[in-house]
């Protein structure tokens, strides 16, 4: 039995491997169904909010935060980059740095440097090998992540934009399409005008501030990006679910498809022995 | 036909309320608000506290908040509620932390997180190859 017993350990162990890759095929589309909840859950107050911000940019207001100001001359940017904590997940994080990198690379061409915060431990070890300047990173969300978890790495970036350092922020993120598809997204976070369509407004008219205006608009915008970047977080994680249970589910079918292939060479060389055996056994009767 | 507002209050996470009501009470940081239909547009920061909303026909809804913001239009009242309690020094901690880990991750030259996940990875697969076992037990029984 040339070579039998190897391909029977073989076959074990593939199917050993097989067993896991159902296992978390299983685990990531029922944790999929309940991220896509959550992402659903999630809009009506980003779609309020944005309404908000609308009537903020129609708005005569006595104070314009920096944050709505566009700034025509750019001399740094950031980037909030969201991936996974974990991988195994097909190309999802890698299209998403691909995009990025990309980005940055453009912005670079004119001269204008980049820097980082990273959500998702994927993005931190990425980023880090490419050495590039992280100047804030939340890690190990889970797969119910919180506002909280944000706030912190919303905070340093907008602080550098308030500042003056940075001009831009953009937020990287995957979009979900449907299980199938998921999209590498930049979109720009700051300035805010950048994404709030002008419309004439028919009169002028302006807020009543509780407490005063500054304080309030303020802090008003900053709820606005955490938002965004929260529900790009919530539909990152959809994605993630999405592409784990594809990628998985290929994993399966390629394991299958190996035993299937493995186990007829197993039988072909079983048959042979046994062949031989008699061959020669037969051949020595004769002899005798 | 009594005039009437229509209310909202979201929070990051869901959809707390939305519906018609005749008035809305905010506990803003500067006292209480009452606000009726045709109410002059204004922004205001609620401090943790209820939000009560009358409803038409005598009913009232009391919803409690940890803070936000509240976005009046003459008949439309937004109210954003943040989920967790917020104040400046404690964003600022977080800023802090954000930084910190940042730092850790930049400092640490082997890829010890990589590594720590691969672990907790493989225990999970582990784990839950060996439930897969044991259900499969209980049914040949």
């Amino acid at each position: 039995m040339a070579g039998g017993k190897e391909i029977r350990t073989q076959i074990k162990s593939i199917k050993n491997t097989q067993k896991i890759t159902r296992a978390m095929q299983m685990v990531a589309a029922s944790k999929m169904r309940k991220s896509q909840q959550r992402m659903l859950s999630a809009r009506p107050y980003a779609e309020k909010i944005r309404t908000v911000i609308s009537h903020l940019a129609h708005a005569h207001t006595e104070y314009r935060p920096p944050a709505l100001m566009d700034r025509p001359v750019v001399k740094k940017v950031g980037y909030i980059v969201i991936s996974t904590d974990r991988g195994l997940c097909g190309g999802l994080n890698s299209n998403l740095f691909k995009a990025a990198v990309q980005s940055m690379r453009e912005w670079q061409a004119q001269g204008v440097e980049s820097e980082l915060c990273t959500v998702g431990t994927k993005a931190t070890v990425f980023f880090r090998r490419l050495g590039l300047k992280i100047l804030g990173s939340s890690v190990q969300l889970g797969d119910n992540p919180r506002v909280e978890d944000l706030v912190g790495s919303v905070k340093v970036m907008f602080d550098r934009f308030s500042e003056g350092e940075i001009d831009r922020v953009y937020l990287v993120h995957n979009v979900f399409v449907n299980t199938m598809t998921q999209e590498p997204r930049i979109e720009v976070l700051a300035p805010v005008t950048a994404r709030v369509e002008k419309v004439n407004a028919p009169h002028r008219w302006d807020y009543l501030y509780e407490p005063d205006a500054p304080a309030l608009l303020d802090s008003l915008l900053v709820r606005y990006v955490e938002s965004l970047v929260y529900q790009g977080l919530v539909e990152n994680v959809a994605c993630e679910m999405a592409a784990r249970m594809i990628a998985m589910k290929s994993a399966t079918d390629n394991a299958g498809e190996l035993i299937n292939e493995m186990q007829l060479v197993y039988n072909k060389a079983r048959q042979a022995a046994i062949t031989q055996e008699l061959t020669e056994i037969v051949a020595g009767a004769a002899a005798v | 036909m009594a005039m009437t507002l229509h209310v909202d209050i979201v929070s990051a996470e869901k959809q707390i309320f939305s519906g018609t009501a005749e008035m809305v009470i905010a506990t803003a940081e500067e006292g209480e608000l009452g606000i009726l239909p045709r109410h002059n547009q204004m922004l205001a920061r609620l401090k943790p506290g209820q939000v009560r909303v009358k409803l038409q026909y005598g009913e009232e809804q009391v919803f409690y908040v940890s803070g936000g913001m509240l976005e009046v239009q003459p008949h439309v009242v937004t109210v954003l509620a943040d989920t967790a309690e917020r104040a400046a020094d404690l964003d600022e901690a977080m800023a802090l932390e954000s930084k910190r880990r940042a730092e850790e991750a930049l400092a640490s030259r082997t890829d010890e997180i990589s590594l720590a996940r691969a672990q907790a990875e493989l225990l999970e697969a582990i784990a839950q190859l060996q439930a897969i076992e044991k259900l499969r037990k209980v049914r040949k029984v």
